[in-house]
């Protein structure tokens, strides 16, 4: 058994170690699945570049299930290098001026450099167009990076024993669980579709397109939510370590009622500890899943997460070996959802 | 069927047919929803030349080109017929009416334009206070859209009924190397979907898609990717060159894309990303040509590639837009080398294309 949750925090790591903002999710792409080879029946990649493994036939009785969780991350683009160097970007993704300051980064062809910002007036709020990147350049001619060059936050994983923390646990976690519910799970009469989804940061447009081509009777996402558990935080019942949350809402779809039942009742029979996340803003693939061709029953299993989208985002040891349990359980019975 | 020569000897140009079609089609009035001017244009232009047309349920025009030749790539290339403008909601009586604006149009760019309204093209002028009567305050305000008017004048009213579309009244002029039009965005892209289809490469079966309703939301290209189903996708378009000197002096860090330097080849907008392998093919293709070409700056704003990606089970997918300055304004202004150098460039990439640059050249 602990052999097994070394596998699993040793792949997490490697996961939030390694840049792939979205549209630039090669690299993370090619280490999930090398990862995975051997543990499912069919590995292949799609148009947009969602990674995609079956795993389990169709059976009499057994439905077939897309699980999808995405492998981009929030990052930089370089919008224009100036004389001296210096590069100006724009967000992919939900970026904050705040989470950037002094923060550093890594290109995807290896350059790394900091992020800096002209001086401000007194009580100014900065902005994005105020911030620049520094790689070390001296002029533009020797700039390691023009535009349209692609960056992450780099930030090392840092084990705080109960508590992990990462720049992308949003949503490597999520991978990280469903690659092990990939290997641990036994599909029986369902066939499983694992789904390693792109481009989710920008508008959840990976899973549209996988979504189509699977063609599920079943969705379910597998995302970070946000917590109510910090000093003076939104108002939120989620908390770290209370177990996987089980999507009700966000505001990119409802969950599916018969989903939402579904989870619940497999958490009860396997006695996990679990919360309803009831999510005011922020949205996941289970929406481009449930509103596929004439409609799909989805729903999301939720990690509760601190910090979302800084370079230091926050989840409990516990709550993702709990979650690994709850989606493991699920995938491998026969499904009701009446 | 009088189809053109082969393509590989196609040498983009602005000759008088040329310069007389671009005209026709950025005087046409096509506002979103109403594209019925242009899409009589186009049918009549590629009768001869389509091996299947159709017209289909929201007012795309969809032709399907064939090549000749074995292995076939089937290319959808997108190019809107509609154009902002404005839309008449409330007849006031004496020719004045009120209106309001479809797709992004800047209210400050509005009043005193000549204007055209419905399919009988009625000259009016969107009125405002003379400055005799204004106060200084009253000059500080930008005017709202419903504080404006559309006057025709007495008499004309019979032939402007509500729910009628209008456009600003400016005529295409060629100014020397320049061309000046108020719908280069996106007939430049019409113009050349046009020229695209009479010269297809053998290599590609070109599916033309000449959309409807972009500015208002992409829509007319959601449907059309459906029907067509296609393996790459492509759209032309129009983007701004905000590249004048910063009257301040200072290092002007988002012109977005200049004027004179080539098509804009996009990284990112706000509706796609751009697939980074149609990117390098179409660098590539450029490179080998020696087609002055530049990179978009990843910015706001979109084309119809963001629906057409996102198609089926996903269409790997690349916007290349003519620069132009003034968008969306009475007058935009583009370099003639910019437009036949897009054209060349998507030509000579169409040429080259062979399906093996979608394989995923990765490492572990």
């Amino acid at each position: 058994m602990a052999k097994k949750n070394n596998s699993l925090w040793t792949i997490l790591q490697t996961l939030v170690e390694t840049p792939g903002p979205s549209g630039s999710e090669h690299v993370i792409r090619e280490k999930i699945k090398a990862e995975i080879e051997g543990h499912a029946d069919e590995i292949y990649t799609d148009a947009l570049g969602n990674l995609i493994a079956r795993k389990g036939t169709l059976k009499e009785g057994g439905k077939r299930i897309m699980v999808s969780a995405h492998i981009d991350e929030i990052g930089l683009m370089v919008t224009h290098v100036d004389d001296n160097g210096f590069a100006r970007f724009m967000p992919i993704g939900g970026i904050s001026p705040l989470t950037c300051l002094g923060g550093r980064v890594l290109f995807m062809n290896g350059t790394r450099g900091v992020i800096g910002m002209e001086r401000l007036e007194k009580d100014e709020h900065p902005e994005l167009a105020k911030l620049f990147i520094d790689t070390g350049a001296t002029s533009k001619a020797d700039s390691q990076i023009g535009v349209g060059d692609v960056c992450g936050f780099e930030r090392p994983f840092l084990d705080l024993g109960k508590r992990l923390v990462a720049k992308s646990m949003d949503d490597r976690v999520a991978a990280a669980i469903a690659m092990e519910a990939l290997k641990e799970v036994q599909p029986g009469k369902n066939e499983l579709y694992f789904v390693f989804s792109v481009q989710e940061e920008v508008g959840i447009r990976g899973a549209i397109t996988a979504a189509y081509g699977v063609d599920p009777e079943v969705g379910l996402a597998v995302d970070v939510t946000r917590t109510g558990d910090t000093p003076l935080g939104v108002k939120m019942e989620v908390a770290l370590g209370n177990g996987p949350a089980i999507k009700v809402r966000d505001s990119s779809f409802i969950a599916d009622p018969r989903v939402v039942k579904w989870m619940v009742n497999e958490a009860k029979a396997q006695k996990l500890p679990y919360q309803m996340e009831v999510l005011e803003a922020g949205g996941t693939d289970g929406a481009a899943m449930q509103r596929t061709r004439a409609g799909v029953p989805a729903g999301c299993l939720s990690i509760p997460c601190r910090y979302i989208h800084s370079p230091s985002e926050m989840v409990d040891r516990d709550d993702v070996e709990n979650s690994v349990k709850l989606l493991v359980g699920l995938l491998g019975k026969p499904v009701s959802l009446g | 069927m009088a189809k053109s020569d082969v393509s590989t000897k196609f040498n983009p140009r602005l000759g008088k047919k040329e310069l007389d079609l671009l005209t026709k089609l950025c005087n046409a009035v096509s506002v979103s929803g109403d594209e019925q001017e242009v899409r009589a244009i186009v049918l009549e232009e590629l009768r001869d030349f389509a091996d299947f047309t159709t017209v289909d349920a929201m007012g795309n025009v969809l032709v399907r080109r064939e090549g000749t030749g074995a292995n076939r790539v089937r290319v959808m290339i997108a190019a809107h017929m509609d154009e902002v403008g404005f839309m008449i909601i409330k007849d006031e009586g004496d020719g004045v009416y009120e209106f309001k604006v479809i797709g992004g149009v800047d209210p400050r760019q509005l009043a005193g334009k000549p204007v055209t309204i419905g399919r009988d093209h009625i000259p009016g002028v969107i009125g405002a206070k003379a400055i005799h009567l204004t106060t200084p305050e009253e000059r500080k305000q930008v005017l709202k859209v419903d504080q404006l008017r559309i006057d025709i004048g007495p008499g004309g009213d019979s032939k402007v009924k509500i729910g009628d579309r209008g456009t600003f009244a400016t005529k295409l002029a060629v100014l020397g190397p320049s061309i000046r039009s108020k719908a280069l965005d996106d007939r430049l892209g019409v113009f050349n979907l046009i020229q695209l289809v009479k010269h297809t490469p053998e290599n590609v079966d070109l599916l033309a898609a000449f959309t409807v309703q972009e500015e208002l939301g992409l829509r007319g290209a959601k449907i059309a990717a459906f029907a067509f189903d296609p393996e790459i996708g492509i759209a032309m378009d129009s983007t701004p060159a905000n590249d004048l000197p910063h009257y301040d002096g200072l290092a002007n860090t988002s012109h977005n894309t200049k004027l004179g330097d080539g098509p804009a080849i996009y990284i990112m907008d706000r509706g796609t990303i751009g697939d980074q392998r149609l990117i390098k093919w179409l660098v590539e293709s450029a490179e080998a040509e020696k087609i002055p070409w530049q990179f978009r700056q990843p910015g706001l704003g979109g084309t119809d590639a963001g629906e057409i990606h996102k198609t089926r089970a996903g269409v790997p997918s690349v916007s290349v837009s003519v620069p132009q300055r003034y968008l969306h304004s009475a007058a935009g202004l583009i370099r003639v080398d910019d437009e036949l150098n897009t054209l060349k460039l998507i030509h000579t990439a169409l040429k080259r294309l062979d399906r093996s640059i979608l394989n995923r050249q990765e490492k572990k």
